[in-house]
């Protein structure tokens, strides 16, 4: 198991007005798999991501990485959590605009104990050639892939996926979820893919619905479906 | 517009801390304008009143004896409108308690009233009685020694010592300041004033129905060149030696002196500030508008003009300024009033107000708003010229560029960290520059304030130990014959005396003329060094006149030229006399010859006015009080006495001084570098929240912004090393006036506090972004489009 979260809550304040966005979370996530959170927006996905990814810490419950207690770590021992255990992919991909896409990779390689070379981890999401570019001179899709290869290039235990699609068209979609699939198989990397595209649920070994702060229902695909085939 | 008002306050409370850096240099650059011109005009409002009030003479002569009916002769030159005739004398004071011997020069008065001329403000007691005893002592000294009306006070005359009745305590517009003869600075414990009726000095100095001294006013459009020669050439024959004008008035070119230096300050430094805050104001207004992009095309699509929409961006740094304006008009006048309180210290005025004129304010006012808009303009145009559709679009990705780095093979060495600093410098190059030439601003500003402090060192080293090595100079009454250097030198405790004889003389080349001393050396003196230009040292020659370099300027000559030297004593001889050498001064205009040479001149028998020996310190204490009770001894001045009192006098005028120059640096370089970092932050948030999600500690990302404003900070210091090399020269050549020239000399020492007060001040503002960087919003910035 990578992850064992149980009673998560967390509210937020903003002033006056407190605002509920996890009521109560319970859920196990195996070594390995494909776990896709579906939801409107809203409904605390984002929310559950970040406290497994070390950036945000739940208000009560209790959220176990593998024997380590992330609601207990302080900010520095959640910060060296995320930069050892944690790949993160957004929807606005994030990149460094001053640097070239292999710089990006290896701004994460010199900062981790055991990563992969930069372009091992380009060449992982079929970017070799255009690893000398930088952002600005690069596509949508090509700047997320960059963003995977750098998530992935320290050989994280779980990758964390924030709507990876969401600023991208199908087509260009699907490359990305392709890049997201094999490094799950090559590296048999834990998954967290968050979508409110219900056809990106079938690449994912179980499917978690989120409704208002709470998982509404968990259903296991009897088989993934490959990235490949998936149209929107 | 009521909204777009509203907007505005936001605005400025949103960039309150830029707001209030900016504000503060400007206020820097306002406080120095109202605080040094309205010194300026105190100084110079008070002293032409005081002038004018008080009488003072515009012509000054004095000669060996005259008889009174002279002055009728006088009183006819025209352009002359009043006169006055008066006996002066240097004479050694006893003063119990003091351990060095004092001195004072007596001034006659008219039987027991004011004088015509150079009128006296009383300011305790009386004038003294016709006849008796009694004198007025000027304030400087009765201050200094706790003297009032009613002390005793015994008083050298012509050799007998004469107790005297202090009767009242004054002062006079002739001698707002004070300084001993041979001096540097005033020493009020050791040298005053002493005003003695006439009848009394009559007697002492065998001038019955003479004078020795006299001054006169001119009348409105008088020449006073012309005057001066007929006064020359009337006095000629009783001892005259050559009359001269207010300019070389000691006193008063003391205090034009301060003059020149305060609009030297006020022209000088209050520009560096108000440029800084024209960058400064560029670099915030110009991100502003980067920022508000979106907001701009949505005011045109609402229907504001460019005119309006301009307006109110220009309004954001008028606001800035305004806020700059008031703070340093109201910083410069409690500092023009705690400066011209410092004035009393230093000068003596009866009254001296602090005043102010509204021209001043209005100057301040326009000079920092036309900063203010330069720096707003290209900002300001930006908004105007935005198109409203094009406006609402986001702006184009910037794009990065492989730098210097990069190409010459290092980009395997640095970090990724360290390449964001450089392309993001590379990026933003006019950005960077403006950082950097603000914080090198900052440093150069510090140099050519404290450069000050080494030029004084310089000053003294110079002064009392390169080209002096003498411990005391001992000033006689009179002139003597060589004969008393051998009971001098009998004295016990005193080593190696040497004679010195200063002629008053009249030193031309063609039309250039200059009045001074000539100091007689002898040949082989042990105790004056002269330098050159190259720093070599030579010794007086035997024939020909060596002249300081201010002189030799004023006077157009260089060594090897001829001048003529006209003795102002005695046989009043005149000669061709070739330049051997020019020594290198920083104080007062000098000439030294060979001593006899010089006496030759002088046609007279006495060939000393002045002893300076070494002392045996073990006994210095008995040796002074043994001079103290030589009656032909007049001043006595110790080279440690005179750098104690330079300095204390620099101590405390300075340490309030250093205090305010290191707050107006660091105000600089706080004021750019904390700009600087919060543009960078609020540009750079969305980067630098995506390191610390990747992994990155608080600290390492905060080595992404601030490493790049200290690679910057760093840059600028051998900039502002150089800018401030180049501001101090500027500066100790604006400075320099005919008695005193600011040596130009800084230390390493200097440049080192100059750089790390900017780096102290740098590294302050650095940590009060620091802690905004710990608390960037990782969450917030990961859901946005960029």
């Amino acid at each position: 198991m990578t992850f064992h979260l149980h009673g998560l809550t967390k509210t937020y304040r903003t002033g006056e007005v407190a605002v509920q966005a996890l009521r109560g979370v319970d859920l196990d996530i195996y070594k390995s798999e494909i776990l896709v959170l579906l939801g409107p927006s809203g409904s605390g996905k984002s929310t559950f991501l970040n406290i497994l990814g070390g950036l945000d810490r739940p208000t009560s419950g209790e959220a176990l990485f593998r024997d380590h207690n992330l609601t207990k770590m302080s900010d520095r021992e959640l910060t060296l959590y995320r930069r050892d255990h944690v790949g993160f992919v957004f929807q606005f991909y994030n990149l460094i605009p001053s640097l070239t896409a292999r710089e990006n990779v290896a701004l994460v390689t010199e900062i981790s104990a055991r990563p992969m070379a930069p372009s091992e981890a380009l060449a992982l999401v079929d970017l070799e050639e255009r690893q000398d570019h930088f952002p600005a001179q690069l596509s949508g899709g090509e700047q997320q892939r960059v963003a995977i290869a750098r998530a992935i290039a320290k050989r994280p235990e779980v990758l964390l996926c924030d709507e990876p699609t969401g600023a991208l068209d199908s087509a260009t979609g699907v490359v990305v979820l392709q890049a997201i699939e094999r490094i799950n198989a090559e590296l048999g990397t834990t998954s967290v893919i968050i979508t409110h595209n219900a056809v990106i649920a079938q690449m994912g070994d179980r499917v978690a619905s989120f409704a208002d702060g709470h998982i509404d229902k968990i259903v296991a695909n009897a088989s993934r479906q490959p990235a490949s085939s998936l149209k929107w | 517009m009521r909204s777009l008002n509203q907007k505005l306050l936001r605005d400025l409370w949103h960039a309150k801390g830029q707001a209030f850096a900016i504000a503060a240099v400007i206020a820097c650059g306002v406080a120095i304008v109202v605080m040094t011109y309205g010194a300026m005009i105190s100084l110079r409002e008070t002293r032409d009143t005081y002038y004018e009030r008080y009488r003072l003479a515009d012509v000054f002569s004095q000669l060996r004896r005259a008889p009174l009916r002279v002055t009728g002769q006088i009183a006819e030159i025209p352009g002359v409108t009043a006169w006055d005739a008066r006996i002066t004398h240097y004479a050694a004071l006893d003063i119990p308690g003091l351990q060095r011997p004092a001195a004072a020069l007596l001034v006659s008065l008219p039987d027991g009233s004011e004088p015509r001329l150079n009128r006296l403000a009383l300011r305790e007691g009386r004038l003294p009685t016709s006849g008796r005893y009694e004198l007025v002592i000027s304030e400087n000294m009765a201050q200094a020694l706790s003297f009032h009306a009613g002390s005793r006070l015994s008083v050298l005359l012509n050799g007998r010592k004469r107790n005297f009745t202090i009767v009242g305590v004054a002062l006079s517009p002739e001698f707002v300041y004070t300084l001993p003869p041979g001096q540097l600075m005033a020493d009020d414990r050791a040298f005053g004033i002493l005003w003695v009726d006439r009848a009394i000095l009559e007697a002492a100095y065998d001038l019955d129905g003479s004078f020795n001294d006299v001054s006169v006013r001119l009348s409105p459009g008088a020449s006073e060149p012309e005057v001066i020669r007929r006064l020359d050439s009337l006095l000629a024959r009783y001892g005259g030696t050559s009359a001269f004008g207010r300019a070389d008035q000691i006193s008063n070119a003391y205090v034009d002196q301060e003059l020149d230096q305060l609009k030297t300050i006020a022209f000088v430094i209050p520009p560096v500030f108000l440029a800084v805050a024209a960058f400064l104001i560029h670099m915030v207004l110009s991100r502003l508008i980067d920022t508000e992009r979106e907001s701009i095309g949505l005011f045109k699509s609402f229907g504001y003009s460019n005119w309006e929409v301009g307006w109110h961006y220009l309004k954001f740094s008028l606001a800035i300024t305004a806020l700059g304006v008031v703070a340093g008009i109201v910083a410069g006048l409690s500092l023009g009033q705690w400066m011209t309180r410092m004035y009393q210290d230093y000068f003596r005025f009866p009254f001296l107000e602090y005043r102010t004129d509204s021209g001043v304010f209005a100057v301040a006012i326009l000079v920092s708003f036309a900063a203010a808009v330069a720096g707003t303009w290209v900002g300001v145009r930006r908004a105007v010229r935005l198109e409203p559709a094009g406006a609402m679009q986001p702006p184009a990705p910037a794009i990065y560029r492989r730098t210097l780095v990069d190409r010459i093979g290092l980009e395997r060495v640095v970090s990724m960290p360290t390449q964001m600093i450089l392309r993001h410098i590379e990026r933003w190059p006019l950005r960077a520059f403006v950082t950097v030439l603000g914080a090198s601003m900052a440093v150069m500003l510090l140099l050519s304030l404290f450069f000050f402090f080494d030029a004084i060192d310089e000053l003294i080293d110079s002064f009392y130990f390169r080209a002096n090595h003498q411990d005391v100079i001992i000033g006689l009454v009179d002139q003597r014959s060589d004969r008393s250097l051998y009971e001098f030198g009998r004295i016990a405790g005193i080593r190696g005396a040497e004679p010195v004889l200063d002629v008053p003389a009249r030193l031309s080349n063609g039309h250039l003329t200059q009045r001074l001393g000539i100091s007689g050396l002898e040949q082989g003196t042990h105790f004056r060094a002269f330098y050159d230009a190259a720093g070599r040292s030579f010794t007086i020659p035997e024939h020909g006149i060596v002249l300081s370099n201010q002189l030799a300027e004023l006077l157009k000559v260089r060594s090897g030229d001829t001048i003529t030297v006209e003795v102002l004593e005695g046989l009043r001889k005149q000669a061709r006399i070739s330049v051997s050498a020019i020594a290198v001064e920083h104080v007062g205009l000098s000439a030294y010859m060979d001593r006899r040479a010089l006496a030759e001149l002088t046609g007279e028998p006495h060939t000393l006015t002045a002893i300076q020996a070494l002392l045996d310190r073990t006994v210095q204490a008995r040796l002074l009080q043994r001079l103290k009770e030589i009656p032909a001894v007049a001043t006595v001045s110790t080279r440690e006495q005179a750098i104690t009192s330079l300095r204390d006098t620099m101590a405390k005028s300075m340490t309030i001084v250093i205090d305010f120059y290191i707050g107006l640096g660091a105000i600089i370089a706080f004021g750019v570098v904390y700009n600087a970092a919060r543009i960078s932050l609020a540009e750079r948030g969305r980067e630098l929240a995506s390191l610390r999600v990747l992994g990155f500690t608080g600290g390492e990302v905060t080595y992404v912004l601030l490493g790049e404003l200290a690679l910057l900070v760093l840059a600028s210091l051998p900039i502002g090393c150089v800018l401030g090399y180049m501001l101090a020269w500027l500066m100790s050549a604006a400075m320099e006036t005919k008695l005193f020239r600011v040596p130009f000399v800084i230390l390493p020492a200097t440049y080192g506090i100059a750089m790390t007060i900017t780096l102290l001040s740098a590294g302050a503002s650095a940590l009060a972004v620091a802690w905004r960087i710990r608390k960037l919003d990782l969450i917030a910035v990961l859901k946005t489009r960029e």
